[in-house]
């Protein structure tokens, strides 16, 4: 007696997106990158189609991340003292998809790096890397509100993805991306309903639905992981569903959400029963990765090349097998 | 939920002068109004005025498609009339309407199967509509099971259990939303519920007020979509609003506005 597999009908799509601009666009990327178009809950491709894998955009950081364990500096050595070299390492030798260039220093209790320094670095990371480009804030509203106009114009044309919005704050980074073509993502705490929320008030300003991605906030495995998995599990199956309003590709940041945890950090003779801390870094950085690609992370943001590696195999794995 | 837009019909005076005239403009837009509005299909019933019928059912058909492509409920009792439109329809049609009793039920069930069409049953038979639930739930079973033994997939099924003015049958408000209920356990996938909400409120003064609520309470039964005026915005809010409470979409502070948007 044949049995009939019982497959899951969706109607609803995610929004596809396109981060970066080629020459044949009016950019100067070497290629562009497609996030979403899904038509089923992830790898599930005998229910649906998945068009664009998920991509891993290599975090690099405005300021030498001297508080990094030697474990995760080691990978980049000198080329943590320049965004550029570094960016440049990993589209070479770490074959990242894009580059998240992420304004920590410019934060005014942090370094408060100027707008004008802050953008000759984003020139030089432009410069440095074909790649598309992510820029992400310093996380304070009144200083990001002065970056953002400036990091916008000096990416024009590049089809950047630029965040974050948040419910408080959308307003001038939503009309930053809107003037000069860039895609936007919006970030909520934990939060669905204001996630929705934001989406609306992004809709209202007549930002498109295919420049839109979502930031529902994320943590690692241990911490708080199950929070943003449940939220983006239902924001995914609400988008399958047919709401449109929850339709967008779901990014998700494992690098410094992972790297700031005890289980990555401690030595291995703080803490000789947890294993070798070359590899627990790495094993923890690419489990929680691959733990939010399972709920529908389209895009995620990390560190460390090996865990990098791990995860992509692992994403290719999926995409053949299932 | 879905609303099946019900102002093209030619009881109402605008659309009978339309087809008399042949003013295109009137339908065009009535049709673009209740899409507009939110319907997702147009109900279309020439009304028991027009001379030829079949012609004004075609040049009706015709006429919402030029400025819409969403789907078309026909809506005739005579089977000619309904065979002219759906010949006509460009998207998946449904057949408005076929009761239980036998010989028109095989007619229609057979027009649905020949048009690839849906087909909406109502719960009632030659002998008139019942009084008690087990009663029209048995003619649903029956419009439902014929449609298996035909091939037409349950959910292509549309059940209505038959709703009464309140005005002229106050007891008949509580058995229509029991059979919601019952109608949706018949089958796996279960058949959709629907019913032409304005005859609730019949011959009432506050016509709207009635409508709104005897939706929501249909809707708290499991009523899957209704003919309804979608231009009555507080009828939209409210159905809005009860899709909300029983969890069918995430909340947001500007849910109403969501919800119109994610249509």
């Amino acid at each position: 007696m044949s049995v009939t597999k019982l497959l899951e009908k969706w109607s609803g799509q995610v929004t596809e997106i396109t981060i970066g601009a080629t020459s044949a666009d009016g950019g100067t990327r070497s290629k562009a990158i497609k996030l979403g178009g899904e038509t089923t809950m992830p790898f599930m491709l005998q229910e649906g189609a998945m068009p664009n894998k998920p991509v891993i955009a290599m975090e690099v950081l405005d300021t030498e991340p001297t508080w990094w364990p030697d474990t995760l500096k080691e990978p980049f050595s000198d080329a943590l003292k320049d965004p550029a070299a570094w960016a440049k390492k990993c589209q070479d030798e770490y074959k990242a998809d894009l580059i998240c260039l992420k304004l920590w220093g410019a934060h005014p209790e942090n370094k408060n790096i100027s707008v004008d320094d802050t953008i000759k670095t984003i020139k030089a990371v432009k410069e440095a890397v074909g790649l598309p480009i992510m820029i992400w804030g310093s996380g304070n509203s009144e200083k990001d509100n002065q970056l953002f106009p400036a990091c916008s114009q000096a990416l024009a044309g590049e089809k950047a993805l630029l965040g974050t919005a948040i419910q408080d704050n959308y307003k001038t980074l939503a009309a930053t991306c809107l003037a000069d073509g860039h895609n936007i993502i919006a970030e909520s705490p934990l939060d669905i309903n204001i996630c929705k929320q934001l989406n609306i008030l992004l809709s209202d300003m007549d930002m498109p639905p295919d420049r839109i991605t979502i930031f529902p906030s994320t943590g690692a495995i241990g911490y708080g992981f199950e929070y943003a998995y449940s939220i983006m599990e239902r924001t995914r199956l609400a988008a399958l569903g047919g709401d449109k309003t929850m339709a967008y590709p779901m990014v998700a940041v494992i690098s410094s959400e992972v790297w700031k945890t005890k289980e990555a950090k401690a030595s291995t003779e703080e803490m000789p029963h947890w294993g070798p801390q070359k590899e627990r870094g790495i094993a923890w950085e690419a489990a929680t990765a691959v733990s939010f690609l399972l709920t529908g992370a389209n895009l995620l943001i990390m560190y460390h090349p090996k865990s990098v590696a791990l995860t992509r195999k692992y994403i290719d794995q999926l995409m053949k097998t299932s | 939920m879905l609303i099946i837009g019900e102002r093209i019909n030619g009881m109402f005076k605008n659309v009978r002068k339309a087809i008399k005239t042949k003013d295109k403009s009137i339908i065009h837009e009535v049709a673009k109004k209740q899409v507009a509005a939110g319907s997702r299909m147009l109900d279309v019933n020439v009304g028991p005025a027009a001379a030829d019928d079949v012609a004004a059912m075609q040049w009706l058909v015709e006429t919402i498609q030029e400025v819409t492509d969403v789907p078309l409920s026909i809506d005739s009792a005579k089977p000619p009339v309904l065979e002219a439109g759906l010949k006509l329809c460009k998207k998946k049609a449904l057949i408005n309407s076929t009761t239980g009793e036998q010989a028109k039920l095989e007619v229609l069930v057979k027009l649905a199967k020949d048009h690839n069409a849906a087909l909406l049953g109502l719960c009632m038979d030659e002998k008139g509509i019942p009084n008690s639930v087990p009663a029209r739930v048995e003619i649903g079973m029956k419009i439902l099971a014929t449609a298996m033994e035909a091939g037409i997939p349950t959910d292509d099924v549309h059940l209505d259990p038959v709703v009464l003015p309140v005005k002229f049958g106050q007891d008949q408000i509580k058995p229509m939303l029991e059979t919601i209920k019952e109608l949706k356990i018949l089958s796996d996938p279960a058949p959709k519920t629907v019913c032409g909400l304005s005859n609730s409120s019949q011959g009432c003064v506050d016509r709207h007020l009635v409508n709104r609520i005897c939706l929501v309470m249909s809707q708290a039964a499991g009523l899957d979509e209704a003919i309804a005026d979608p231009n009555d915005k507080e009828l939209m809010d409210a159905m809005i609003t009860a899709e909300l409470l029983l969890n069918k979409f995430i909340y947001c502070d500007s849910y109403l506005d969501a919800y119109r948007k994610a249509l």
